[in-house]
């Protein structure tokens, strides 16, 4: 049996790669699929986690967690898909009307 | 294997219910609807918030008990802050009756929106399980996410909402890992457990890490530095309404789960996370008071005049107990009560096309629209802390209760800090009475909801101010029934 502490390592480093990603890329859509990943990684915690204690709690929130990520996907795209109609741009640096 | 149902107390969902209900019937309402009847859509949120409020009013203090097993309480402190959102979203519904026909905004599921946000924020404030207050966190931020880019004609609207969405998808990140964490350390992620394991064994690595990134996912929603970058482009780009309630609601929201899990929850480990929202609440107050110097834009000054007052709040959180926390609810009131008063006068003074939103549009409005200029001067003033409004109690109640926890040298920068902010509030006022300006054609009539809202504003900002007790008192016993 894998302990639970390689599980954990692994979702943090897989949290590590998503956080990397939302600082450095700079394509809207690989920004976004790096959050998507954080989120992931997170959910491989609780289902590590609930195992390890024996009850479901941990289980029953990656349910939520994936309804949710589902709920962000279908307003984060149609936020995307309304900036690109006006830029025609995915790079956030040429995002930038507002300076002071 | 026998199935028993859980006891459930429909009456601590009742408010949340009633919110719900009443932006499904907007929704619905809304296919049948002609274009120029949408404002009744407007009326309709309106009496569901009023009756929200009300049976919120009737709950107080009569449900202290926890339901559906452990992950809602409706108690006294919930009850004060689904009062705080009505407040909050009633305004905001009041405002935007004028302001959708100025800014030419005509999507019916506006105010069902604005009503699921509430939902999502009275979740929030009632949340006893961090998966819960989760959901609610979300349900609020996806909603304004929409509100944020609901302005089609304008790119700043679009720009805002995508700011707005990646920093908080990012951020909501960061608190689930949070919670994750906090799960392994305690084996639980219902608050009175993870209290109790708290009280029992105190901190571990993993706790210390959890409490870490719940502070960096609470810290992006309330827009502390440094995790505030988002909050200027996205607040300027946003319609003005919905800039209002973004700095308000979302607000008071984050701060009632963020203190229901730190003052209470984690109470028995506050030294482990004084310190680091020492510094924060510092350098947010500081950053945030320096920047909003050299600002144009009213709603960007506005902005990061809200970044400075995220700031003074987190005095109140490190200050903690029963007068930190007491002080904290009565600021969040006094401030809900003076922005929405500010973004009023914004959303008046700006005309069909012509956003006017710059410092210098202002200039001659005191003489030209004294009731309007008069208004902007209270809410400016009580913004920069002038006895005796309510900027000033609520302020004079936060650095008290920083001094009595020992905090002097917090409380020291949170007042040499209101100094600073003297100078761009008061800038604001000098501008509408010392300078002429060009005439400003018309403005929207003031005996209209925008009017209402802006009074209702103006006269709590004084009247809170003038009479503090009986708020503070009652702020201090909702504080008291987390236990």
């Amino acid at each position: 049996m894998v302990p639970t502490s390689y599980h954990l390592i692994l979702s943090g480093i897989l949290f590590t790669i998503g956080v990397t990603g939302v600082l450095l890329r700079r394509n809207i859509i690989i920004i976004f699929m790096s959050i998507e990943l954080m989120l992931n990684a997170v959910n491989l915690s609780f289902v590590a986690l609930a195992r390890h204690f024996g009850n479901m709690d941990g289980q029953i929130i990656v349910f939520f967690v994936m309804s949710v990520a589902a709920a962000e996907v279908a307003v984060g795209l149609a936020i995307i898909l309304l900036v690109f109609r006006g830029r025609e741009t995915v790079n956030v640096d040429e995002l930038n009307l507002m300076r002071w | 294997m026998d199935m028993t149902l859980p006891a459930v107390n429909w009456l601590s969902v009742l408010p949340t219910l009633l919110l719900s209900v009443t932006g499904m019937l907007a929704l619905f309402w809304d296919i049948w609807m002609k274009d120029d009847e949408r404002s009744l859509l407007g009326w309709l949120s309106l009496t569901g918030i009023v009756v929200t409020a009300l049976c919120s009013w009737l709950l107080w203090g009569q449900n202290d008990v926890e339901s559906f097993s452990g992950m809602f309480a409706l108690d006294a402190y919930a009850v004060f802050f689904h009062l705080v959102f009505c407040l909050v979203a009633g305004l905001t519904v009041l405002m935007s009756l004028t302001y959708l026909e100025t800014a030419e905004i005509r999507h019916g599921e506006y105010y069902a929106l604005i009503l699921f946000a509430t939902v999502g924020m009275t979740v929030m404030a009632a949340a006893t399980d961090l998966i819960l207050i989760f959901l609610g966190l979300e349900t609020m931020s996806i909603a304004v996410y929409v509100l944020a880019g609901i302005w089609r004609q304008h790119l700043t609207s679009h720009e805002a909402a995508l700011k707005y969405f990646l920093l908080g998808a990012f951020a909501s990140g960061f608190l689930l890992y949070g919670i994750a964490l906090i799960y392994g350390a305690t084996g639980s992620v219902q608050l009175g457990p993870i209290a109790e394991h708290v009280g029992a064994q105190g901190s571990s690595p993993l706790l210390l890490i959890g409490m870490g990134l719940l502070i960096v996912g609470f810290g992006f929603k309330v827009a502390a530095v440094p995790f505030h970058v988002w909050t200027p482009d996205v607040y300027q780009g946003s319609p003005t309404t919905v800039t209002a309630f973004m700095a308000v609601g979302v607000k008071a929201a984050a701060f009632a789960a963020f203190a229901r899990i730190f003052l209470h929850t984690l109470g028995a480990v506050h030294t482990d996370w004084q310190g680091i929202l020492w510094v924060v609440a510092a350098l947010t107050m500081t950053v945030g008071n320096i920047t909003a110097l050299v600002q144009h834009n009213i709603k960007r000054m506005l902005a990061y005049s809200s970044i400075a007052h995220a700031g003074y709040l987190l005095v109140a959180m490190v200050a903690g107990k029963e007068l930190g926390g007491a002080a904290l609810m009565y600021y969040l009131v006094a401030y809900g009560l003076m922005n929405l008063g500010a973004f009023g006068v914004v959303v008046a003074v700006g005309r069909k096309g012509e956003p006017h939103e710059e410092l210098d549009d202002y200039a001659g409005l005191g003489f030209r629209h004294p009731a309007l200029g008069m208004a902007m001067t209270v809410f400016m003033l009580s913004l920069t802390g002038v006895p005796p409004l309510v900027g000033f109690t609520g302020k004079f109640y936060i650095f008290s209760a920083a001094v009595q926890a020992g905090y002097i040298w917090l409380a020291i920068i949170g007042v040499l800090n209101s100094v600073v902010s003297a100078y761009y509030y008061i800038r604001v006022v000098v501008n509408m009475y010392m300078r002429e300006g060009e005439a400003i054609v018309e403005l929207p009539s003031l005996r209209s909801a925008l009017g209402a809202a802006i009074l209702i504003a103006a006269i709590g900002t004084v009247l809170m101010g003038v009479f503090p007790s009986a708020s503070m008192s009652w702020a201090g016993a909702s504080f008291l029934s987390l236990g």
